[in-house]
C-alpha cells in the first residue's frame, strides 16, 4: 500500500481532490440545510434525504410533463420542496415543539418512508433520466483531468448558495433576528415580530435546500426513489463530526469530508464508504461536541 | 450418477404406483397444480423482474390451456422484498399450507438460496429465473431445482472472452465490493487472461454507491481498452451515466458485467450506446421470440427482460413434463424434465444438467447507436451467438454434488 | 378491587400468557409466531434503552443482525451446538454494545440516534464485505441441530418450544433490570440525568451497562432468529431493521413492559400480510409511524393501560 501511496501521480491526486470538492458541495449544502433546521427548530429532519430526492424528481417532472428547462426547474423545484416542507411544518412538526425532540426524528422519519414507497409504487426504482442541460454538455481539459461543465457548474451553484445563506444569516439585521429567534423566541415575539411565520419560513428555507441539491444532483445521478436514503445517513455523521454549533462549522466540514472521501477513494478505495464514520468516531473521542459545536 | 436415475426412476415408478392405487385418476397430489412466482414486487430487481414474471408466468398457464393432466392449474405470487428470511417464511408457508408445487423466478441469490434449502427439505421444484449467482448449481445444488435464465458466469465469461477477441485486450475493472462483484470480477478476470488479454488494474467501490467519478478517473489514467463493471442494478446505471459525462466513453468502451435490457431503457441510447453485454434472451431474435415478446408487451407496458422470458419458458417446460411424468411428484418431474429438450421462443435445443443448470445459448450484443435503432425496445446488435456448452462452467469444474460420479 | 386482587392481577396475566403461548403453536403457523418472539425480544431489549433510559438508538440493527451472523456462523463451520452458538452471538454482540456505547453516551437526544445510526452502518459495511457473511446471499443452510444431543430441533415444534423459552429468559431478564434498584436508577437518569449525577450516581456507567445489557438481548434474539430461518442476511442489520424496531417499540407503546412485545406481533403480522402489496408495505409503515407520534404517543398497550388507571382513579373515588 506505501508504495502506492507515492506512486500516485500528484495530477491524479488533484483530479480526485476535484471530485471530491465536488461530492463535498453536495454534503455541504446538505449538511446546511440540517443546521439550518436543527438550530432553529431543534428538530432532526430524517426526511431531508427524502426531500433531496423530490427535488431530482420535482425536476424530472418539470421537465417531462411541463416541458420547462433547466433553469427553470432550478428555481421551481426546490420552491415545491420548500414549500411541502412549509405544509408539512404547519401541519405535523408544529404540534410537537413542545415535547422531547426525538419525535421530531421519528415523525419525519415515517414521513421520509411514505414519500420514498410513494415514489417507488409509481415510478418504479430502476430511476429515471435527467439530461444534463445543453449550456453544459462537454467539458474542459484541465491537463490533469477532463473536467466535465456541469461538475463545474455544481461545485459554482452549491458553494454560491452556501455562503450566501451563510452571509444572510451571520451577517444581515434578518440573520440577527433569526439567531434570536433561537436562543430567545419570547423576548423576540414581545419585540412584534412574527416568530412562528419566521420559523415556518425558516424550515421551508432548509427543505428547500435539500430540493436545491436533488436538481443538481438529477443530471449526475440517475433519479431513483432511494437516491436519498443512503446519502442521509453520511450527511448525519458529517453533521456529528462538524457538531451544528456554526452555519459555517457544516459547509466547511462538508467540504472537507468530501475530499477527504476523495482521498480514500485514491489509497484505500475499500474503505471510502465507512471513512466518514470512521472519522465521526475520532471526534467522538476526542470532541465529543463535535469540531465547531459548543458544549450545552 | 446411473444410481441417481435409476433412484428418480424408481420413484416415477413409486409414484405411478400410488397414484393407481389412489381413488383419484389423475396423478397431482392434491386436485390442483399451483405455481407460485416470487419475486421482487417493488425492490431494486421489480422492473426486471416483478410483476412481469407474474405477467410471464400467467402466460404460461393460459398458453398451456390452464389444465394439466386433467386438473386446473392455479397461480399465486408473493413479494420476496429481497430478504431471505421472507423468503424462506412465504416459501414454507406456500408448501405446507397453500399446496404450493412449484416456486418460479425468485429475484435475488440470497433468496433462490434461501427458497432451494426449503424446496429440498419439502420435496418441491424450484425454477429460478432472476437469481444468478453460480452457487445455485454449484456448492448449493439440489437435486429439485433448475437455474433456467443464466448465471453471473455464463455473462461474464461470455462477454470477457468475445470482447478480448474484438481487440479488447487491455481491462480494468470497477467491482462492487462484496462477494457478488468479486466473483464477476474473477471470473471475467480469468478468461480475459486465458484468452490472451491483459487485466492492468481494479478499484473496489463500496456497495450501494451513486458516484463514480473517482473510480472511472482512476480506470482512464490505466489506458485499459476495456473498463469491466464488476456490479449491478443502479450502481452500474450510475457508472455508466458518468463514463459518458466524464468523456471515458470516448476512448475507451464499457463492458457491463450484468446488465438487464430494462437498464439499457432507462438509461437511453444515448448514453448506453457502444457497451457490451451478454444476454441469455433478446426479444428480437427471431420470428417466435418476437412473437410472444410482442403479446407480453401488450399486457406488460414494456418488452421483456431475459428473466421474465425465463419464467415463461421454464413454468411451459414444467407443465409438459408434468404431463409426461403423469405426477407432480418432484423427482419424477424432473426426470422428466431432464428428459425433453427446451424448444421454444426462449432457447433452442436447450437442456438441464444435472446440477441443475439449464443449459442453452447465449448472445453477445452491442448496444445500439440512436441512429441504428429503429424504435423503442430496439436497442441490441446480436454480436455472436454463444454456444451454451461454451458459456456455462462445464461440468469437470462444477462442484456440485450431483455431477460427481 | 381489593389490595390482594390487585397484586395478584400480574400474576394472574403472566399465567395466562404463558398459556396462550404455549399453546398456539397448535392453532397458528408455528415458524410465524417463532419470528413474532423474536422480534419481540428484540423490541423488549430496544425498549429498555428507549423506554427506560430515555436513549433513542438508531442502530440496533447492528446488534442484531452480527450476533445472526456470529451464531450462524459458529453452528454451521465451526460445529458449535445451538446454544453455545446463540452464547457466541451475544457475546460477541454484548462486546460490539460496549464499543459502541462507549462512543455513543457521550452525546445524548438525537445527537445519539445519530450516531448509533452512523456505527451501524459501519457494521452493514463489514456485514457486507467480510469473507465469511457471504455478501448478499448471506449465511445459507444453517443446520438447527440438537439440544444436548437430546431434543432434535429440526422439529417445527421442539424449535417452537427452545424459542419460547429463550423469549421468556430474555423477557424475564428485561423484567428484572427494570424493577431492581438499577433500573430505578435508570429511570432517574431518563427524568433528570443532572439530578442523577447529583445524587452521586456515575450515570454515564448506568447508561453504558443499560446500552451493554440491551445490546446483549438483541443479539439473543438475532442469533436465535438465525436458526429459526437457518440463515443469517444483510436484511437485519440494515438501517431499515433498526427503523422497525423503533417502529414495534412506539406502537406498542415505550416504556410499558409489554408494549414492544404487542408491537412486534403487530408490526410482523402486518409485515407478513401485505407483503403481495409492494411499496404499500413500505408506505403504511410511514403512515403507522406518523400517526403514532401525532396521535398517540403512549403506543397501545401504554393508552390502554392509561385508560385503566383514569377508569380506576374514577372508581376509588
Amino acid at each position: 500500500m506505501m508504495i502506492q501511496i507515492f506512486g500516485i501521480p500528484i495530477q491524479a491526486l488533484l483530479g480526485q481532490l476535484l471530485v471530491g470538492l465536488i461530492n463535498g458541495s453536495f454534503y455541504a449544502i446538505l449538511s446546511l440545510g440540517l443546521a439550518i433546521i436543527f438550530g432553529l427548530l431543534n428538530i432532526i429532519n430524517f426526511a431531508h434525504g427524502a426531500q433531496y430526492m423530490l427535488g431530482a424528481f420535482a425536476a424530472w417532472m418539470s421537465l417531462t410533463y411541463l416541458g420547462v428547462n433547466y433553469w427553470v426547474g432550478l428555481i421551481l423545484a426546490p420552491l415545491a420542496v420548500g414549500i411541502f416542507g412549509i405544509i408539512m411544518e404547519r401541519l405535523m412538526l408544529r404540534r410537537l415543539y413542545h415535547l422531547d425532540h426525538l419525535y421530531g426524528l421519528l415523525l419525519t422519519f415515517g414521513l421520509a418512508l411514505i414519500l420514498e414507497g410513494l415514489f417507488r409504487q409509481f415510478y418504479g426504482v430502476s430511476g429515471l433520466s435527467y439530461p444534463i442541460p445543453e449550456v453544459f454538455q462537454g467539458g474542459v481539459n484541465l491537463g490533469f483531468m477532463f473536467l466535465p461543465y456541469y461538475r463545474a457548474w455544481v461545485i459554482v451553484a452549491s458553494l454560491t448558495v452556501c455562503f450566501s445563506t451563510w452571509f444572510v444569516i451571520e451577517r444581515t439585521k434578518l440573520g440577527a433576528y433569526l439567531r434570536a429567534a433561537t436562543e430567545n423566541p419570547e423576548l423576540l415575539q414581545a419585540f412584534g415580530i412574527n416568530v412562528p411565520l419566521m420559523i415556518t419560513l425558516t424550515f421551508g428555507y432548509g427543505v428547500a435546500l435539500a430540493g436545491f441539491a436533488g436538481v443538481l444532483a438529477a443530471p449526475i445521478y440517475q433519479v431513483t426513489p432511494v437516491m436519498g436514503s443512503n446519502l442521509i445517513i453520511v450527511v448525519f455523521a458529517v453533521v456529528v463530526i462538524g457538531g451544528m454549533g456554526s452555519i459555517l462549522g457544516s459547509i466547511i466540514t462538508g467540504i472537507s469530508l468530501g475530499l477527504l472521501e476523495g482521498l480514500t477513494k485514491v489509497f484505500y478505495p475499500e474503505a471510502s464508504g465507512v471513512v466518514v464514520f470512521v472519522i465521526m468516531a475520532l471526534v467522538l473521542l476526542i470532541r465529543p461536541a463535535g469540531l465547531f459545536g459548543r458544549v450545552k | 450418477m446411473t444410481k441417481k436415475r435409476l433412484l428418480s426412476a424408481f420413484g416415477t415408478g413409486l409414484a405411478l404406483i400410488m397414484v393407481a392405487s389412489g381413488a383419484s385418476a389423475a396423478g397431482l397430489s392434491d386436485d390442483v397444480l399451483k405455481v407460485g412466482v416470487m419475486t421482487d414486487m417493488s425492490g431494486a430487481y421489480s422492473d426486471l423482474s416483478g410483476p412481469g414474471s407474474a405477467v410471464a408466468a400467467q402466460m404460461a398457464i393460459e398458453d398451456y390451456g390452464g389444465v394439466v393432466l386433467g386438473k386446473k392449474i392455479e397461480f399465486t405470487s408473493a413479494d420476496h422484498q429481497n430478504k431471505a428470511d421472507i423468503a424462506a417464511n412465504k416459501a414454507r408457508e406456500w408448501f405446507d399450507a397453500d399446496k404450493v408445487d412449484v416456486i418460479a423466478d425468485l429475484s435475488t441469490s440470497s433468496t433462490a438460496l434461501a427458497v432451494m434449502e426449503i424446496a429440498d427439505q419439502k420435496n418441491k421444484v424450484t425454477l429460478i429465473s432472476t437469481g444468478g449467482s453460480t452457487k445455485i448449481t454449484n456448492s448449493n445444488c439440489i437435486a429439485t431445482n433448475v437455474h433456467w435464465t443464466y448465471d453471473t458466469y455464463a455473462l461474464a465469461v461470455g462477454t470477457g472472452k468475445a470482447v478480448v477477441a474484438n481487440g479488447g485486450d487491455t481491462w480494468f475493472f470497477i467491482t462492487a465490493d462484496y462477494a457478488f462483484g468479486h466473483s464477476l470480477e474473477a471470473d471475467t478476470a480469468d478468461v480475459v487472461t486465458a484468452s490472451g488479454g491483459k487485466v492492468l488494474g481494479k478499484v473496489r467501490a463500496p456497495f450501494p454507491n451513486a458516484d463514480f467519478s473517482s473510480f472511472l478517473l482512476q480506470a482512464q489514467a490505466s489506458g485499459a481498452k476495456i473498463i469491466g463493471l464488476a456490479n449491478a442494478g443502479s450502481d452500474t446505471i450510475n457508472a455508466i451515466k458518468q463514463a459518458k459525462e466524464f468523456g471515458i466513453t470516448q476512448n475507451q468502451t464499457l463492458a457491463g458485467l450484468l446488465i438487464f435490457i430494462t437498464d439499457i431503457n432507462s438509461l437511453g441510447l444515448e448514453t448506453a450506446q457502444g457497451m457490451m453485454l451478454t444476454t441469455g434472451f433478446y426479444w428480437d431474435r427471431d420470428e417466435e421470440s418476437r412473437a410472444w415478446s410482442k403479446r407480453f408487451q401488450a399486457r406488460h407496458k414494456s418488452m421483456p427482460t431475459m428473466s421474465q422470458a425465463g419464467v415463461y419458458s421454464s413454468l411451459m417446460h414444467y407443465f409438459k413434463a408434468v404431463d409426461k411424468a403423469g405426477t407432480d411428484e418432484a423427482h419424477a418431474v424432473m426426470a422428466a424434465m431432464k428428459s425433453m429438450p427446451i424448444n421454444d421462443m426462449f432457447a433452442k435445443n436447450g437442456y438441464i444438467r444435472d446440477d441443475g443448470r439449464m443449459i442453452h445459448d447465449m448472445y453477445l450484443v452491442q448496444v445500439k447507436k440512436p441512429s441504428e435503432s429503429k424504435g423503442p425496445w430496439d436497442y441490441y446488435k446480436v454480436l455472436r451467438t454463444i454456444p451454451g456448452d461454451e458459456a456455462y462452467i462445464t461440468p469437470e469444474k462444477s462442484a456440485c454434488k450431483f455431477l460427481k460420479k | 378491587m381489593t389490595g390482594i386482587a390487585k397484586t395478584n392481577r400480574p400474576l394472574i396475566g403472566a399465567a395466562l400468557m404463558l398459556a396462550i403461548l404455549l399453546i398456539a403453536p397448535h392453532l397458528f403457523y408455528p415458524v410465524f409466531l417463532m419470528k413474532v418472539l423474536c422480534f419481540a425480544l428484540f423490541a423488549c431489549a430496544f425498549n429498555l434503552l428507549l423506554g427506560y433510559v430515555g436513549l433513542l438508538s438508531f442502530g440496533h440493527a447492528a446488534f442484531f443482525g452480527s450476533a445472526g451472523y456470529i451464531t450462524a456462523h459458529a453452528v454451521k463451520v465451526l460445529n458449535f451446538s445451538p446454544i453455545l452458538g446463540i452464547l457466541l452471538g451475544v457475546a460477541v454482540s454484548s462486546l460490539l454494545g460496549l464499543v459502541i456505547g462507549w462512543l455513543a453516551i457521550r452525546r445524548s437526544g438525537i445527537y445519539f440516534a445519530m450516531i448509533t445510526l452512523g456505527f451501524a452502518q459501519v457494521v452493514y459495511f463489514l456485514s457486507l464485505q467480510l469473507p465469511f457473511t457471504g455478501g448478499e446471499d448471506g449465511i445459507q443452510g444453517v443446520p438447527r441441530g440438537t439440544l444436548f444431543g437430546l431434543v432434535d430441533l429440526r422439529d417445527t415444534m421442539s424449535m417452537y418450544y427452545f424459542v419460547l423459552v429463550i423469549f421468556l429468559c430474555g423477557f424475564w431478564l428485561v423484567y428484572r433490570t427494570i424493577n431492581s434498584p438499577f433500573g430505578q436508577v435508570l429511570k432517574a437518569i431518563r427524568e433528570n440525568e443532572p439530578r442523577a449525577r447529583s445524587l452521586g450516581y456515575d450515570t454515564d456507567r448506568f447508561k453504558l451497562m443499560a446500552f451493554v445489557i440491551s445490546a446483549g438481548l438483541s443479539g439473543l434474539a438475532g442469533g436465535t432468529k438465525s436458526l429459526v430461518f437457518q440463515l443469517a442476511s444483510l436484511t437485519d442489520v440494515n438501517w431499515h431493521m433498526s427503523g422497525e424496531v423503533v417502529l414495534m417499540t412506539l406502537l406498542g407503546g415505550m416504556g410499558t413492559v409489554l408494549g414492544p412485545a404487542v408491537g412486534a406481533l403487530l408490526v410482523v403480522t402486518l409485515n407478513n400480510y401485505l407483503a403481495g402489496f409492494g411499496s404499500w408495505v413500505t408506505i403504511i409503515i410511514g403512515v403507522i409511524f406518523v400517526s403514532c407520534v401525532l396521535a398517540f404517543r403512549r403506543g397501545i398497550v401504554g393508552e390502554v393501560m392509561e385508560k385503566v388507571r383514569i377508569w380506576n382513579s374514577k372508581d376509588s373515588r
